[in-house]
């Protein structure tokens, strides 16, 4: 995510993005993660956006952003909390963590806290059963997790932010 | 050519064939239910997405989809052994599985491909029970319903939409058992940039996609002693109605369906080829009034609704090119409410007018806020010719059994060349006669423009009238049509007068009318019946007609006067592109 830039300026770069595109219809992957790491998610805005400048119907690209799940388009929060619903977390009891962090948090998955801090997303095995039950907190891995330690953690993110 | 062997039949095929194109040489059917094949309007939907088509291939472990796979050398082929049938019939059961079943009240009921597949397939239970999708169904449009539910996801409305129209409304959404073919963002079909031509509609196979029905509310008001009212039938329906009774395509039933009009009980049955005459006086002098005083050309016409929102949406900066032309029906609604009801005596507000089109796009545009005149809509319902076959038939009227009877009076007669509007090209032939007689000041030798006719998607010719040169397009299919209008944009081609419809063919493949099974001689059929249906008429141009020259006479003095422009012109308006 790009915090300190405004909308405009994202648009900007996004258009320029798309203009250094040889084939700009076959790169709409690429292009969709582009704006995915600008805008963090992608509204509905931008994916008109990018249907328009590309020349290719907005429902086109809806169809692909829907169909793939690395894209998003509700705004997450700026701690995004991964937790792993996969076979070895969910034996191992990561169901009551991720009802845990709903609880301390008063959201469900994929909404975002009112202060825009965090956001939660289960997501299947992120490869550290090892650790399980396993949450990923941006690039911060907590494994070995008890519901216990859920607010321990929350707490400790939001001291950084000085909140 | 490479030999291939179907059910013990040989056939040569050339290479790139399909098992499926192989099979129709050796007249072997294979069901089939995504596929549609018309390539020379490009309602080609090759995604292979149902798998009813699997057959047998010798020495193949697996089967495959007859209609995406190519033949071989040698390659043998078995359609029919219990292996196959029992896969395809499996393939279908699953379909089911996940379809509400309610076939006796659905608005599909025996016209449907699923229902007559589930037939010829002989299904005679649905073995698999599963989870059903529930969407809400789309009511937001004046045109057409979606019901989602209904979806088996064969992906035809979204090849015609994007690939045929270019309008783009659809794509396939979700993943897994979320899949589903919908609109950007999943929001209503109104908020889209839908031209409401209805080819979709056209070609989905089941009842996932349908007209609003205005049947009910005609019936109504029928039933209603204090409202007069008056039905007009387009020039299209004539040569499509017989279908839905079993008579062949391009059957000329004009006689037939007043009759049943009349025994249905409109008070006044009136023909819209009255006001399609009318359309040529005001489009004509329009076009001329261009070329005299420099004007903008092309003049382009807007005789089509659907291409009218097309253009809206998609070339807002040409919106000064199009003719200002209401289209037929509208007109005849203005006129109706006026002129009619003077002359009949009775008040416009007691006047319900009924349009009968082929088209869903008119129902649309019949809602649209500008097309009124005294606080009073020009046209009240409109419905389709599936929908009048409905009525008809709802009615108990034996339809092959009725006696021809005329048109009313006062508006009653027209001329042949409005009869062709329902074909592509036939709008702009029908202007040049009157347009060209007009210029010239003499009558024309020959009133015929064959090189103006065809069915082929983009055509032009050049002509020469009173000196000058003209060049003359027509584009049929909303693709050929931003092609041709991209190349106008840009510059690189100069036409006088264009003539545009959303629908490949023109209104004689309208969203509205009866099946055309995928098959392309259908269309040709209707069309040429409405040529010959012009030739056979004394009158052949829209200035000779009577009833207008005593219209403009004793109502609107000339054609683009301000009492003209008041009840038979319109404006548009810039419209989002989401
Ligand atoms: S009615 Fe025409 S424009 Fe609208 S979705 Fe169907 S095919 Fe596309
Ligand atoms: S709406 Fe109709 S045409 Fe479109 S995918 Fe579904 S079944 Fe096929
Ligand atoms: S071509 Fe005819 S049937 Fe098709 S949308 Fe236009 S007016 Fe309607
Ligand atoms: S008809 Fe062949 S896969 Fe649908």
């Amino acid at each position: 995510m790009t915090p300190n830039m405004t909308n405009e300026e994202k648009y900007a770069l996004l258009e320029d993005f798309i203009n250094q595109q040889e084939n700009k219809s076959t790169s709409l992957i690429a292009i969709l993660h582009y704006a995915q790491e600008l805008f963090d998610y992608l509204p509905n805005d931008v994916q008109t956006f990018v249907a328009q400048k590309i020349g290719i119907p907005t429902a086109r690209v809806y169809g692909v952003v829907s169909f793939y799940s690395f894209f998003t388009t509700k705004p997450r929060g700026k701690y995004k909390i991964n937790i792993c619903l996969g076979t070895a977390c969910f034996v191992k009891g990561s169901d009551k963590i991720y009802n845990e962090f709903k609880k301390q948090l008063s959201v469900e998955d994929g909404e975002v806290t009112q202060d825009g801090l965090f956001s939660i997303h289960p997501v299947r095995c992120i490869g550290a059963c090892g650790l399980a039950p396993v949450v990923m907190i941006n690039e911060d891995v907590h494994g070995m997790l008890n519901a216990k330690e859920v607010a321990p953690i929350i707490k400790s993110y939001r001291d950084k932010e000085g909140m | 050519m490479i030999d291939v062997t179907i059910n013990n039949i040989t056939v040569s095929v050339p290479e790139g064939t399909t098992i499926l194109e192989a099979a129709e040489k050796a007249q072997v059917h294979i069901p089939t239910l995504c596929h549609l094949n018309m390539p020379n309007v490009r309602y080609v939907n090759k995604c292979s997405s149902c798998r009813i088509c699997m057959v047998e291939v010798e020495g193949r472990a697996n089967l495959v989809p007859a209609c995406a796979t190519e033949v071989t050398q040698a390659m043998v082929v078995k359609t029919s052994t219990p292996r196959a049938m029992s896969a395809r019939k499996i393939v279908l059961e699953l379909l089911l599985s996940d379809h509400p079943a309610d076939c006796l009240c659905c608005p599909k009921n025996t016209r449907c491909e699923l229902q007559s597949l589930a037939y010829e397939l002989g299904v005679r239970e649905i073995a698999y029970k599963g989870e059903q999708s529930i969407y809400p169904p789309d009511v937001t449009s004046c045109s057409f319903i979606r019901d989602l539910n209904k979806c088996i996801m064969c992906r035809r409305c979204e090849t015609v939409c994007n690939n045929v129209q270019t309008v783009g409304v659809y794509s396939a959404v979700d993943r897994g058992f979320d899949a589903v073919v919908n609109s950007a963002f999943g929001r209503p079909i109104i908020e889209s940039p839908c031209t409401f031509c209805g080819q979709c509609v056209s070609v989905c196979p089941t009842a996932a996609l349908t007209e609003v029905n205005h049947t009910r509310k005609v019936l109504e008001a029928l039933n209603d002693p204090d409202k007069y009212v008056v039905v007009q039938t387009a020039p299209a329906i004539r040569v499509a109605l017989g279908e839905e009774f079993g008579l062949d395509a391009g059957t000329i039933v004009t006689g037939k369906m007043v009759a049943a009009l009349k025994q249905m009980g409109f008070d006044k049955v009136l023909d819209t080829d009255f006001a399609a005459d009318l359309t040529v006086m005001e489009e004509a002098a329009e076009f001329i009034d261009r070329v005299k005083n420099g004007g903008r050309l092309p003049i382009l016409t807007s005789c089509c609704p659907a291409w009218v929102k097309f253009f809206e949406h998609q070339f807002p900066d040409l919106l000064d090119i199009p003719s200002t032309c209401k289209s037929p029906h509208e007109m005849m609604g203005a006129i109706i409410k006026t002129y009619v009801a003077e002359k009949i005596g009775i008040p416009a507000e007691k006047i319900y007018v009924v349009s009968v089109m082929p088209c869903l796009a008119k129902k649309y545009e019949a809602a649209r806020p500008e097309l009124v005149n005294d606080e009073m809509d020009n046209v009240d319902a409109v419905i389709t010719t599936r929908e009048l076959a409905e009525m008809i038939r709802e009615s108990g009227i034996n339809f092959l059994e009725l006696q021809d009877e005329e048109f009313d009076h006062p508006i009653g007669q027209s001329s042949g060349a409005s009869v062709i509007f329902g074909t592509t090209g036939g709008v702009i032939e029908a202007t040049l006669r009157t347009a060209c007689e007009w210029l010239t000041g003499k009558p024309l030798n020959k009133i015929e423009f064959h090189e103006l006719r065809g069915l082929s998607g983009i055509r032009e010719a050049e002509l020469e009238i009173a000196g000058m040169e003209f060049r003359i397009g027509i584009a049929n299919g909303l693709g050929n049509t931003r092609t041709l209008l991209e190349k106008i944009r840009n510059g690189e081609v100069h036409y006088d007068a264009i003539e545009i419809m959303a629908c490949p063919g023109g209104c004689i493949n309208g969203g509205g009318q009866p099946a055309h099974h995928n098959n392309w001689g259908i269309l040709e059929k209707r069309s040429r019946a409405l040529y010959a249906e012009d030739q056979r008429k004394p009158l052949r141009k829209s200035h000779e007609n009577p009833s207008i020259i005593q219209l403009y006479k004793e109502y609107l003095g000339e054609p683009n006067s301000e009492k003209a422009h008041a009840l038979l012109h319109t404006y548009y308006q810039k419209r989002e592109l989401v």
